[in-house]
């Protein structure tokens, strides 16, 4: 019941993944005195982190340095990183490996019994710590496990975060609903941290899992937070074709190659080459994701690829490495192919195409995870701190849930240790408001609309206007028929009316956030007339720093998305054209 | 040209409508390269909004679709319809579990027998991440490697007779993951774990029917977890009784 104690905390994680366990335990340690809660739609260790194969980056080496992670990194994001969020990033990532690896993280190892490292593509040296290919898996386990043994770490498992409670400005807590019983509850807290990932299932090819709707972006986007960088969508150049499957850049770190149709190791043909036997850093496989996934496309436009039922693909060759290899640093990769291409990739090459990835994006936050509503902090993929810029490099992703996890935790605790406790009796009132609108808008509606339709119309807009390539008149389409679908979803009708269970339900609050979350990303990629990292546009295919060397930042309007601009930092790397 | 179709046989079970759990057919379409979670989504999405089930990743690894297919505990996203062809494939929850709705079981019991084998690195002494990382040989790694594997998808407590039975038994994934710390060179938390899998309702309780170890999709062997837990128990209580010191290590 609003005002009882057990709804009461001092810091609310929204999601469970990585970044969310690791603020839940950054928040805990910072404190003694703190009540600390993770609210999922999931059991946490079902998040996505799960799927994460590859690896996470950070300096360990003594060929290696902070001012090369550095340079890698805002290198890769052509230039729209945050150069200061990018310093204290390389600065923390290494404790918060090695910290990863005292929870017990089961990191390879070297025979003297140090942490492994691998190359991954964009960067110069080896630092790229691993799991063999289940690298998020055994993170985000790891995490998990251990914030079980902090008690005053409570869990609300499948429960689904509706609306933020917001009272004079300040973010005090959730309305949400419990999964389980149908129950909707207000749950107050002095900071609220999100940290519910991305939203690839706003496309229809994506390697991400189901639960990737931009939840939590849409929370903090309804109430007044503006999103940032959304038009940045990347694709990973080695998707299973049909499924989304996603198989890791470390299976290219290791050495495989990528061929055409007829054999040939095709990007060579576009600056990456020459081709060597063993991979080099930055070259050719180990080139960045936005450049092979548009090589991929032109390869494709010459008629190169090979053409099957899921569209055109390109082969990812293993074959070369040996089955001794393959079992030892990709066992997962051999699994996933066995088991859904049915083949095997020590005797057969491995059908491939680029698939959507991540979200680059998100809600707009410092470099201390704060949101621009006071009270509000994010972490993750669901935020845009500002260190991918316009194209991430593979393997920064799980040290940045890491980092500004940890960073978020602590900056909520301080604030909320400096707070006082929120007064329960406007709450009871926005519950009742939130009660209502559940009922009226899904429960006891009578549309006719289907989930599953407009859905699949959304996605397919997103393929549309939103791919690789990009250019006004379909992005403005795009934007037309998301314009549509929104006005559709008014009419939107379930089957299921129970209280128990209602997934049903939960995919219409999923499909409201998509919707939400597309458009902004739709409105911000028209508006950006440039080509700069994943946003690539036939209509404006150089990088304008004169003009876009800044982030966009898309406020929710009710028509629709509303894009402003705001300054890139740079601090000790000047902008300059990015050659491989 | 009529497109070719497999029935899904599902189990259905609404609490507060339902007295019993009943069965339900649904004809989807067969198409070669589906698995029983893409025909589950064909349903929901096309026949029966109301059809309720968890999932999440596809790719066998986030451990939230096992169901029991054809009798069997399975992840249903790697479950092949063309491996049941011409079917009916037979849909229910996993077993041993309470239902709390049509395929969606309750895990709160796992959840707390998970906390309770206290799966996270023990130390008498942390050391500072300013000192850097514990050194782990290969070696060490590989000696608990396969028991991390865990995706806690619980299809190992469906297929476990004695958790049918006994509901207290601690069970499969939590001895597994329990193990797997003793066995981590950078733990020193057995002490604390062995309460809890030598008391009546841990490692003793199982009668290696090895089920467990069949099941699991992640090529873990809980069976041997256990009863390699179970002569390291042993061992302790034997040393406890001949030893004047109590076996104290």
């Amino acid at each position: 019941m609003p005002g009882n104690d057990a709804y009461q905390h001092d810091v609310l994680v929204i999601g469970g993944g990585g970044a969310g366990l690791r603020a839940a335990i950054a928040a805990a340690e910072e404190s003694g005195r703190l009540s600390i809660a993770v609210l999922s739609k999931v059991y946490p260790m079902r998040s996505h982190t799960v799927s994460a194969e590859g690896g996470t980056a950070a300096v360990m080496r003594e060929n290696d340095s902070l001012d090369m992670h550095a340079k890698d990194t805002i290198f890769g994001s052509d230039f729209l990183a945050d150069q200061d969020v990018v310093e204290a990033f390389v600065k923390e990532a290494p404790g918060e490996v090695i910290q990863l690896e005292h929870w017990g993280c089961p990191w390879s190892r070297d025979p003297d019994g140090r942490v492994s490292v691998r190359p991954f593509g964009g960067m110069t040296v080896n630092r790229t710590l691993y799991a063999a290919d289940k690298t998020g898996f055994h993170m985000l386990h790891a995490l998990f496990q251990t914030s079980l043994k902090y008690d005053k770490i409570v869990r609300y498992d499948e429960w689904f975060a509706t609306s933020l409670l917001v009272e004079d400005g300040r973010v005090c807590g959730v309305v949400a609903l419990n999964v389980h019983d149908g129950t909707v509850r207000a749950i107050t807290a002095k900071a609220v941290i999100i940290c519910t990932g991305g939203a690839g299932r706003i496309f229809s090819f994506t390697t991400n899992a189901a639960i990737k709707t931009g939840d939590g972006m849409a929370l903090a986007y309804r109430a007044g937070a503006p999103l940032k960088d959304m038009e940045f969508m990347q694709y990973h150049p080695t998707g299973l074709p049909g499924t989304g499957i996603l198989i890791t850049e470390a299976s290219r770190g290791e050495g495989g190659h990528l061929k055409n149709k007829d054999g040939y190791r095709y990007l060579q043909d576009y600056g990456l080459g020459p081709p060597t036997d063993k991979p080099v850093h930055r070259k050719m496989e180990l080139g960045p994701r936005d450049i092979l996934s548009r090589c991929h496309i032109q390869e494709h436009q010459k008629g190169r690829t090979f053409e099957g039922p899921y569209g055109h693909y390109v082969h990812l060759d293993l074959r070369h490495l040996g089955e001794k290899l393959i079992d030892k640093n990709l066992p997962f990769v051999r699994e996933l192919v066995k088991d859904y291409v049915g083949i095997d990739p020590v005797y057969e090459p491995i059908p491939v195409r680029p698939v959507i990835h991540y979200t680059m994006g998100g809600i707009s936050t410092d470099i201390d995870a704060k949101t621009r509503l006071e009270g509000l902090y994010a972490a993750g993929e669901a935020a845009c701190v500002s260190m991918n810029g316009a194209n991430r490099l593979g393997s920064n992703s799980l040290t940045e849930l890491l980092v500004f996890g940890a960073r978020a935790g602590r900056a909520a605790a301080r604030h909320a240790l400096e707070r006082p406790a929120v007064s329960s009796n406007p709450v009871a009132h926005l519950v009742s408001d939130e009660r209502k609108r559940l009922d009226t808008r899904f429960l006891r509606a009578d549309g006719r609309e289907r989930i599953a339709d407009i859905r699949d119309e959304m996605r397919k807009a997103m393929e549309d206007g939103c791919g690789i390539y990009r250019e006004k008149a379909t992005m403005a389409q795009t934007c037309d028929t998301l314009r549509r679908l929104r006005e559709r979803f008014g009419r939107i009708g379930l089957m299921d009316r129970d209280a128990v269970f209602n997934t049903e339900l939960i995919a219409a609050l999923e499909l409201e956030c998509m919707l939400d979350v597309a458009a902004a990303v739709a409105h911000s990629a028209l508006a950006r007339e440039e080509s700069r990292g994943a946003h690539t546009r036939t209509d404006f295919p150089k990088r304008d720093d004169a003009r876009f060397l800044k982030h966009s930042l898309a406020y929710r309007t009710p028509d629709g998305p509303r894009v402003e601009y705001l300054p890139v930092t740079i601090t000790r790397w000047p902008p300059e054209e990015r050659k491989y | 040209m009529r497109e070719e179709t497999i029935t899904l046989e599902v189990t259905r079970y609404r609490p507060g409508h339902d007295s019993e759990p009943r069965t339900e057919s649904f004809a989807v379409p067969y198409q070669k390269d589906w698995v029983v979670l893409d025909a589950l989504n064909h349903i929901k999405d096309q026949l029966d909004g109301t059809l309720t089930y968890r999932w999440s990743c596809r790719m066998g690894v986030c451990g939230s679709c096992g169901m029991m297919v054809n009798g069997v505990p399975k992840l249903t996203c790697s479950a092949f319809l063309r491996d049941y062809y011409p079917g009916p494939i037979r849909v229910e929850p996993l077993a041993n579990f309470p239902v709390i709705r049509d395929l969606v079981v309750s895990l709160d019991d796992f959840m707390e027998k998970l906390r309770r084998v206290k799966p996270w690195l023990i130390r008498a002494v942390e050391k500072p991440v300013s000192e850097g990382e514990y050194r782990q040989t290969p070696a060490q790694l590989e000696d608990y490697k396969q028991f991390s594997m865990c995706i806690n998808c619980m299809l190992c407590y469906a297929a476990c007779p004695v958790y049918g039975l006994a509901p207290a038994f601690v069970g499969p994934a939590a001895i597994a993951l329990a193990y797997r710390y003793n066995m981590d060179s950078r733990d020193e938390g057995y002490k604390l774990r062995e309460p809890i899998l030598s008391e009546s309702v841990g490692v003793w309780e199982c009668t290696f029917v090895g089920e467990c170890s069949v099941v699991c999709p992640k090529g873990v062997d809980p069976a041997a977890a256990i009863q390699r837990s179970k002569v390291a128990g042993a061992k302790d209580w034997a040393m406890a009784m001949l030893m004047p010191w109590g076996g104290r290590r």
